[in-house]
């Protein structure tokens, strides 16, 4: 049997994943905690006044309530479920980041919790930053042309 | 190729135990596990450990079984899934007994009573031997793959590596259940490189050593009760069953799979089935040993399969690799 016969029997057999029902949960799961955070901001607003101040602890709030969903053992029973829905919020990042430091905590907290905390959220730092790097560079190069032309 | 050995001298087990944590004991044949912990913890602090203390409670339960003592004991083969198998070195050493460290992935127990029946076999000083296989899911998922509390979904061929650990006391001698014969595995290509579809990279290797097996011993495949692979799970499984069914008629309807045996997908969400070398060893232990000492099986073929791969080798895009070692194992009643 050849490699291509095989790869065609593998593929035959393995089922591929559900992916209207997975969107669905995603969609509703990631609307549920945007209502959430939109419900948090309305009542930080109406405390501090300020939309700023009230935009920052909407993040802080969801990060620590992932954080907290992750050290009591839900968050990934959720997540079983919401899939992307927990995933590609700031949830998401919050859940990366606790769950692989309460992961190396056996390993001490210098190398095992400083050294792998970002093993799994690392790469949405390094190309969050990257990213963030080259659109500043645009942003910059597009106000001095449009200073030049204007 | 001479790929097949039959043992000169009797071999049996003398003892045996099965050890799982919460998910086996809550799967079909939860209540067969000589013991199991909801915890999964074993009362240690760290998951490696807990897969090391429960390798330990394994072979003493398998030993109390006996009426052995830990010095009566030649040789001990083990192995585990965790880097350098210090589960193995971790909770084995206060045994005290002359030690084989051996990886084989998920092929683990056929190989290491396979290494133990040849040892015994070949040198009439030796008299009793140990094995014992362990995997646990926390440790395992850890070292290949993400953070236990991480919230991430799985494929549908994913497979959930199991808390499990097989330990066997092997004997000279005539008894209940014989180990016949044994054949190593080749290293069959997987042509995948994906890691949440072992089973399906798992499927060639087990087909390769059925054929090999059958072609050698010129046996018809329905003269066997049962040929009892170890986790291909159900992609795996599937895969096989075709090519068994094309290849080697008869094969196929004699096929079980001891990752499709552990949990109840509908209950437990394990997906294509679990997998992990305590699946086979404990399986093993606990469903078909009793069941070729009560005679209800008389000629079983057991190949635990393995699917040899680092975390490194699938992130570099390389294959995945399968093995599939065999044991024959014979009740006494139906011999």
């Amino acid at each position: 049997m050849n490699e291509n016969e095989k790869k065609e029997l593998i593929k035959r057999y393995s089922p591929g994943s559900t992916i209207f029902k997975n969107s669905t949960l995603a969609f509703l799961f990631g609307g549920l905690i945007c209502t959430l955070g939109e419900l948090l901001f309305m009542l930080y607003l109406e405390l501090s006044g300020d939309e700023k101040t009230a935009a920052t602890l909407v993040t802080v709030s969801l990060i620590f309530i992932a954080a907290l969903l992750t050290g009591l053992g839900l968050f990934d029973k959720i997540a079983r479920y919401a899939g992307a829905g927990t995933l590609v919020p700031v949830t998401g990042f919050s859940n990366a980041v606790v769950s692989e430091a309460m992961d190396s905590k056996s390993e001490g907290y210098i190398l095992g919790v400083g050294a792998k905390i970002y093993t799994v959220a690392g790469p949405v730092i390094l190309f969050g930053l990257a990213s963030g790097v080259i659109y500043g560079l645009i942003y910059y190069i597009c106000g001095l042309i449009m200073g030049m032309m204007g | 190729m001479n790929r097949i050995t039959k043992i000169n001298t009797p071999i049996h087990f003398a003892g045996y135990a099965a050890v799982g944590g919460y998910e086996e004991r809550r799967g079909p044949l939860g209540e067969k596990f000589d013991f199991c912990d909801d915890e999964d913890k074993f009362g240690q602090n760290t998951w490696e450990i807990a897969e090391a203390e429960m390798g330990r409670i394994a072979l003493n339960i398998a030993l109390s079984k006996t009426d052995l003592s830990h010095s009566d004991i030649d040789l001990l083969v083990a192995g585990d899934l965790q880097n350098q198998c210090v589960a193995s070195s971790g909770g084995l050493n206060s045994f005290g007994i002359p030690f084989l460290g051996i990886y084989g992935a998920c092929s683990t127990c056929t190989e290491s009573l396979m290494t133990l029946a040849s040892f015994i076999d070949s040198s009439e000083k030796m008299t009793y031997g140990a094995a014992v296989t362990t995997s646990h899911n926390s440790a395992a998922e850890r070292q290949f793959r993400t953070p236990i509390e991480y919230g991430g979904q799985r494929t549908p061929t994913a497979q959930w590596t199991s808390t499990a650990a097989g330990a066997f006391i092997l004997k000279r001698g005539e008894g209940d259940v014989m180990l016949t014969e044994y054949m190593p595995g080749r290293i069959v290509d997987g042509s995948t490189s994906d890691g949440a579809n072992m089973g399906g990279a798992m499927a060639f290797a087990a087909f390769d050593s059925i054929c090999a097996y059958f072609a050698e011993s010129g046996e018809n495949p329905l003269d066997v009760d049962l040929i009892v692979t170890g986790d291909l799970g159900r992609v795996g499984s599937n895969i096989l069953y075709e090519l068994l069914a094309k290849e080697l008629p008869g094969a196929e309807r004699r096929h079980t799979d001891c990752g499709l045996l552990l949990y109840d997908d509908s209950k437990q969400d394990s997906h294509s089935g679990a997998s992990g070398c305590g699946t086979s060893a404990s399986v093993l232990a606990c469903r078909f040993l009793p069941m070729l000492k009560s005679g209800e099986l008389r000629r079983v073929l057991f190949l635990s399969t393995g699917a040899l791969m680092s975390p490194s080798s699938l992130l570099q895009g390389e294959n995945i690799y399968g093995i599939a070692p065999l044991i024959r194992l014979e009740s006494a009643k139906g011999r």
